[in-house]
């Protein structure tokens, strides 16, 4: 009975925390999309200067702890702005995404046939004209069922804004064990909460690609 | 006929969920006999290959090999496929090796001989069928009629008693079925027992010593290939053999 | 520029000795998570179906919740229950569980994209299934597996970067003291991102390597 008594405060306390971790990955998703399109746009269509740093940016990114992105970042950012540890730590988890969407997207543009661009063309638009408006609705699409699976790595990734205070499930599951004093519990708790929110993620996303198949 | 059958097939059904393929198919098949069998699509020829070697046991029936009911409970099934070769329409040769390590994989894991043993006798089988100079090539830089005589060779190394060859030219480009059929009427001349499911009716009139015509799961006639060819007694045979007759002779 | 420098030459032999751990965690998981992958991924496909449901319920739970919250309730919530490990045997399981689920997961694409013709012509020269697995099957598979394995080195590599939480001096860890000590947290963990950078650099170009010789000639990679 106790334990049963200990579940539903432990949970409670952590559910808490499930509101910041769905705002951190929000954020850091809308952040890395920004970056991972205009990016990946720079990538396949921009000048030989725009693409090196677009690869690099990419490159990088990718090669480095995405924890490590956050320290950095969050130092850097707390240089300049006073930011709270909520949106340093979301637009440092969002800069680390965008690398990886930046790959995601480059290739769905570079899946699009030429043959698109061409007709584009033809038919009197300017580039950015054909990119805008035939390119990136195809590409968009083609980029859905790797965007989601981006998706549901940010919000596994989120937890990591834990190392700079952000009150999300971890650190609500760790506040909370220190005051319950049952470890066991409170872990055991931000676990099934993170597998109920990545479960139900998951059919979310697997809804969406489903919807948009139709439309095609 | 003296000599005991090799292989007895009695009233095998074959379902597939619903779908009844085999209606209670019978035959008998002597030693060195080489047996075409023909008919329709979906009548049922591939499914009855796969009963015999035990890769679909049937749904009911009873069928011996050798005088042994292979269809009993408690057979070693893994046994009884070693005694009968077979060769698919699309090769199945294992990619991650050779054409030699293809015939030797067999002889060195089911019949656990000796790698330098199993070396020499794949080769002697390579050579059988004329590929000892592609010993060390992949399947994938093999041709279509390369790869279904390397396909052909791993099924000998077995020692079979019996062969089932399911369309073994079908997946082939025109061309390239001559050199199969060769190594065909090869095994056959060596005395080879064989089934074979195929459309070459060139091969069944020189070859066979008999052609049984299937349909929807049953024979319908049987005879040696003049009679199936010249005179058969069905109207169905009689319409089907000259539709493929036509076929064959127009592709030539 | 002077001051960075002395900062650099001071942190090298920590950072170098962080790196060594990295690895050692790193390859450790590596090894672990293979010895759990392979029978996972081939019990999902070929064991029966409650074996199949009891290994999916494995990797959903590792695939669908974080490395680090996992990393914490083996290291803080397990000792509730009387189950203690020391912090390097904490990292090196929960790494290695973490990646046998992904690991089985990618061996379980392979084996079914391995084309069923090859298990029908294993078993027709009298091959018993696991005779059939093992010297068909599994080779075939474990070429496929191959680029999805090398990528799951390079994300380990990364991964190893959380066990700094339980206190263990990995590169991160190392970065951790570092910056406190000296009080330079930004210069320290940028020198620490050009570690990781070359770390997984060295990795990529060795793995492309080992790619390139186990490819069975004249069938080409479509990945490419």
């Amino acid at each position: 009975m106790e334990f049963i008594q200990d579940l539903i405060t432990t949970l409670n306390f952590i559910l808490q925390g499930l509101w910041v971790t769905i705002g951190v990955t929000i954020v850091a998703l809308t952040v890395g999309l920004l970056f991972g399109v205009v990016t990946a746009m720079l990538r396949v269509y921009g000048n030989a200067f725009f693409k090196r740093l677009a690869a690099v940016y990419s490159v990088i990114v990718r090669a480095v702890p995405v924890i490590v992105i956050i320290f950095i970042l969050y130092f850097v950012i707390a240089r300049f702005v006073n930011l709270s540890p909520f949106w340093a730590g979301s637009l440092a988890l969002g800069f680390a995404s965008g690398a990886y969407q930046t790959e995601i997207f480059r290739g769905a543009f570079q899946s699009v046939p030429p043959g698109q661009m061409v007709a584009a063309r033809a038919i009197g638009m300017s580039r950015l004209q054909a990119i805008q408006s035939i390119i990136f609705p195809q590409a968009v699409r083609l980029a859905l069922p790797g965007w989601g699976n981006e998706a549901t790595l940010v919000l596994k990734d989120s937890t990591l804004v834990f190392v700079v205070g952000v009150p999300e499930i971890l650190r609500r599951a760790q506040q909370v064990s220190a005051r319950t004093l049952e470890p066991f519990v409170a872990y055991a708790a931000a676990l099934l909460l993170y597998l109920a929110l990545t479960l139900l993620t998951t059919q979310i996303l697997q809804w969406l690609e489903r919807r948009y198949r139709l439309q095609m | 006929m003296t000599t005991a059958p090799i292989l007895r097939i009695e009233d095998v059904y074959k379902s597939f969920g619903e779908t009844r393929v085999l209606n209670g198919f019978s035959l008998t098949i002597q030693p060195q006999e080489v047996v075409v069998l023909v008919g329709p699509s979906g009548s049922g020829k591939s499914t009855l290959l796969r009963c015999i070697n035990l890769l679909h046991p049937p749904t009911a029936g009873r069928i011996w090999l050798e005088e042994q009911e292979i269809t009993a409970p408690g057979v070693n099934q893994d046994k009884v496929r070693q005694r009968i070769g077979m060769v698919f329409q699309d090769f199945n040769l294992f990619t991650h090796l050779t054409a030699l390590g293809n015939v030797m994989i067999g002889l060195t894991k089911v019949r656990k001989m000796h790698k330098q043993e199993a070396h020499d006798l794949a080769m002697l089988e390579l050579e059988r069928v004329g590929l000892v100079e592609r010993a060390n090539h992949y399947p994938a830089q093999l041709s279509g009629g390369q790869k279904q005589r390397v396909a052909i060779a791993r099924a000998l190394g077995m020692d079979p008693h019996i062969m089932l060859f399911d369309e073994p030219t079908s997946a082939l480009d025109p061309e390239l079925t001559g050199e199969v059929l060769e190594v065909m009427q090869q095994l056959a001349k060596e005395g080879m027992t064989m089934i074979v499911v195929s459309h070459e009716m060139g091969f069944a009139r020189q070859v066979a010593s008999r052609v049984v015509f299937m349909e929807g799961g049953i024979v319908v006639e049987e005879g040696p290939p003049a009679q199936m060819f010249e005179q058969p007694v069905h109207e169905r045979t009689r319409a089907f053999l000259r539709k493929i007759t036509d076929l064959d002779e127009g592709g030539k | 520029m002077q001051q960075f420098l002395e900062l650099l030459g001071n942190a090298f032999p920590y950072l170098v000795a962080g790196t060594l751990e990295t690895l050692r965690i790193a390859t450790g998981a590596l090894l672990l998570g293979i010895a759990i992958g392979l029978p996972t991924g081939v019990g999902r496909v070929y064991g029966p179906p409650w074996l199949q449901r009891v290994l999916g319920a494995y990797v959903t739970l590792f695939q669908g919740t974080p490395l680090l919250i996992q990393l914490f309730f083996v290291y803080y919530g397990l000792p509730s229950l009387g189950i203690t490990f020391p912090q390097f045997i904490a990292a090196l399981l929960t790494l290695g569980l973490n990646s046998g689920a992904y690991q089985a997961e990618y061996l379980r694409g392979a084996l079914q994209s391995v084309g069923v013709g090859q298990m029908t012509a294993a078993r027709a020269i009298g091959m018993s299934e696991t005779q059939a697995i093992r010297s068909i099957i599994l080779p075939q598979a474990l070429r496929l597996v191959l680029p999805a394995w090398s990528n799951e080195v390079i994300a380990m590599l990364k991964n190893t970067a959380v066990v700094f939480v339980i206190a263990i001096p990995d590169l991160m860890g190392q970065a951790k003291i570092l910056a406190s000590k000296y009080f330079a947290p930004l210069p320290i963990y940028m020198i620490v991102a050009v570690f990781y950078i070359v770390l997984v650099g060295i990795t990529y170009l060795l793995l492309r390597q080992v790619e390139r010789r186990t490819q069975i000639p004249g069938l080409t990679n479509e990945a490419e």
